[in-house]
């Protein structure tokens, strides 16, 4: 069987991010994997190592740096990888037809991805591919195994966590806590450069954006940023309950 | 019509369906506003939901008694599709993200997720968003004869209620089988106020030192302010708090009148969950901690020593 897994390059968390007329710039910004999503690649790698014969697949849409995103999940074991080149900012309504698409060419039965885009911010795009495909889905998956077609574990929910048991083919997304993520090692990053990376032409996939970016911008709320000196425990504390009572008046 | 999905717990309306109905009323899209009440023993849920809605739809069903995407996406879409919706709203939760984009797939709609305010503009409907970890905030738009969208939780003031209540129409639905199989359930329950309802959340951090410090620390603290507990991830992690206390970028993000955060030293995955609450407290020895750059009171001093006096000094 065959296992796609989903990567999407992001600013390191830690980078400062900036604007550049209405939208944000990533130029000279440090990118690395979606760490939602090397949880994806890593959790491939396991159910191969735990017995699943599976081909597993790395994906990438976007902008040709994503090689680099590529190239990671190669050097960790990843066998093959497709990307999709292009600079046009697809929405996740938009980018699960491409998916989609390639998940059937493929002829793909799971496909993994980050339960949420550390960029966009969105959850959406594992619900929208499983949809377009007529495929179940488990979102934010803390563990996960594969019995055959057979797909139990455990994810969480609004208000807790559930255990679960659904069949392939699905659609799974990953968060921390699934696993850890290995590190590639030098003999695998050298393999990596040998393994196959396809480019296909976003055109075949008809793909168009459903939505319109107007603007961005970055709101820094201003905080009052006063500071007590906690020398004093007693007085200090007294001091922030009369500022909480009477001066931002948030307690009674 | 505007169809907004309702959500519900332990047999009463969520917070997060009156924040839905005051997006629906502040969207500018013509209409009426329709509450979808999906579930099963679900009559109460329904007459509250009356109080805010122009009609409501109860669907109340055995097959509905337990959340399930695709059965809720199912029930959406043909909701939307038999009414001409041409605004879907629903709730910003997990698991109302989880099947929006299933409604959008359904209806060929374009999705507005996570929407923190609506406005309409000429046949289309504008949405601002955070995104980069809630550090940019965004202006989206989408036209088309239907809209889906999600609605952050806190982002919108809760709807107050009609002069007359709404109808209630039970309806019956088409739906598919379920395929995933839910074999255990986990359900962390708090006696206090659920973090996406509490006006002052009090988290605590790796800082607080272990399970016994917050136990005897934050909960003490935050029933005498009549706040709710939450915890970063490294405390969840560490297994001292369930994940249902858990505030940023892969827990809850939360938006309260004041979140006070001990021994929290402000990673931008957690400031993303909270960096929107009205007022930020922090209390952490480490005077450079990235915490007190958002925070608008801070106190530099041990948790340990401070908290007690807090306790003492909040004590009513």
């Amino acid at each position: 069987m065959k296992i796609l897994t989903l990567i999407r390059q992001v600013p390191d968390a830690e980078a400062r991010v900036k604007l550049s007329g209405n939208v944000v710039d990533l130029g000279g910004t440090t990118v690395v994997m979606d760490g939602m999503d090397e949880y994806g690649v890593e959790a491939a790698l396991r159910l191969r190592e735990a017995g699943a014969e599976a081909e597993i697949i790395a994906v990438a849409v976007g902008p040709q740096r994503n090689e680099d995103a590529l190239r990671t999940a190669l050097a960790m074991g990843v066998d093959r990888a497709v990307h999709i080149e292009t600079e046009e900012r697809l929405d996740a309504v938009a980018l699960s037809k491409v998916i989609a698409g390639l998940a059937r060419s493929e002829g793909a039965e799971l496909i993994l991805l980050g339960g949420q885009e550390a960029d966009w911010d969105s959850q959406a795009l594992g619900a929208a591919t499983a949809e377009r495909l007529g495929w179940a889905q488990l979102t934010w998956t803390n563990e996960l195994h594969l019995n055959g077609t057979a797909l139990t574990g455990r994810h969480d929910v609004d208000d807790g966590n559930e255990s679960f048991e659904t069949h392939l083919p699905a659609v799974v997304t990953t968060q921390q806590g699934l696993n850890e993520p290995r590190y590639p090692t030098l003999p695998n990053i050298m393999k990596a450069k040998k393994k196959e990376l396809r480019k296909d032409d976003l055109a075949t996939y008809g793909a168009a954006p459903s939505l319109n970016y107007v603007s961005a911008e970055i709101q820094v709320r201003a905080r009052l940023n006063r500071v007590i000196d906690g020398k004093d425990p007693q007085a200090a504390a007294a001091q922030l309950i009369d500022l909480l009572r009477n001066e931002a008046k948030v307690i009674r | 019509m505007i169809l907004v999905v309702a959500e519900h717990t332990g047999g009463k309306l969520a917070k997060a369906s009156l924040e839905m109905v005051s997006a629906a009323r502040s969207s500018g899209r013509e209409g009426p506003i329709t509450l979808l009440v999906l579930g099963h023993g679900v009559a109460g849920v329904a007459a509250e939901a009356a109080a805010v809605a122009d009609q409501v739809l109860v669907a109340d069903l055995s097959e509905l008694a337990t959340y399930d995407a695709e059965l809720w996406a199912a029930a959406t879409a043909q909701i939307a599709r038999a009414g001409e919706a041409h605004t879907v709203i629903t709730p910003g939760s997990r698991s109302g993200r989880e099947y929006a984009p299933r409604v959008a797939v359904k209806l060929d709609a374009p999705y507005l997720e996570d929407a923190i305010s609506l406005s309409a503009h000429g046949d289309a409907l504008r949405a601002q968003r955070y995104t980069y970890l809630s550090r940019v905030t965004e202006t989206v738009e989408a036209s088309g004869p239907v809209v889906v969208v999600s609605a952050k939780p806190g982002a919108f003031a809760p709807a107050a209620p009609l002069g007359a209540p709404g109808e209630q129409y039970d309806i019956d639905l088409d739906l598919p089988e379920r395929r995933v199989t839910i074999t255990g359930r986990s359900v962390e329950k708090s006696s206090r106020v659920a973090l996406s309802e509490a006006d002052i959340i009090v988290t605590g951090g790796r800082g607080v030192g272990n399970a016994e410090n917050f136990a005897r620390l934050i909960e003490p603290l935050a029933d005498n302010l009549g706040a709710g507990v939450g915890a970063t991830r490294a405390v969840v992690d560490a297994g001292w708090r369930p994940y249902a206390e858990q505030v940023g970028q892969t827990g809850k993000t939360v938006q309260p009148g004041a979140y006070i955060a001990l021994g929290v030293s402000g990673a931008v995955q957690h400031l993303s969950g909270m960096g929107k609450s009205k007022y930020i407290v922090a209390i952490n020895k480490d005077a450079e901690a990235p915490i007190f750059k958002v925070a608008d009171y801070g106190i530099v001093g041990d948790v340990s020593e401070i908290v007690p006096a807090l306790i003492e000094a909040s004590r009513r």
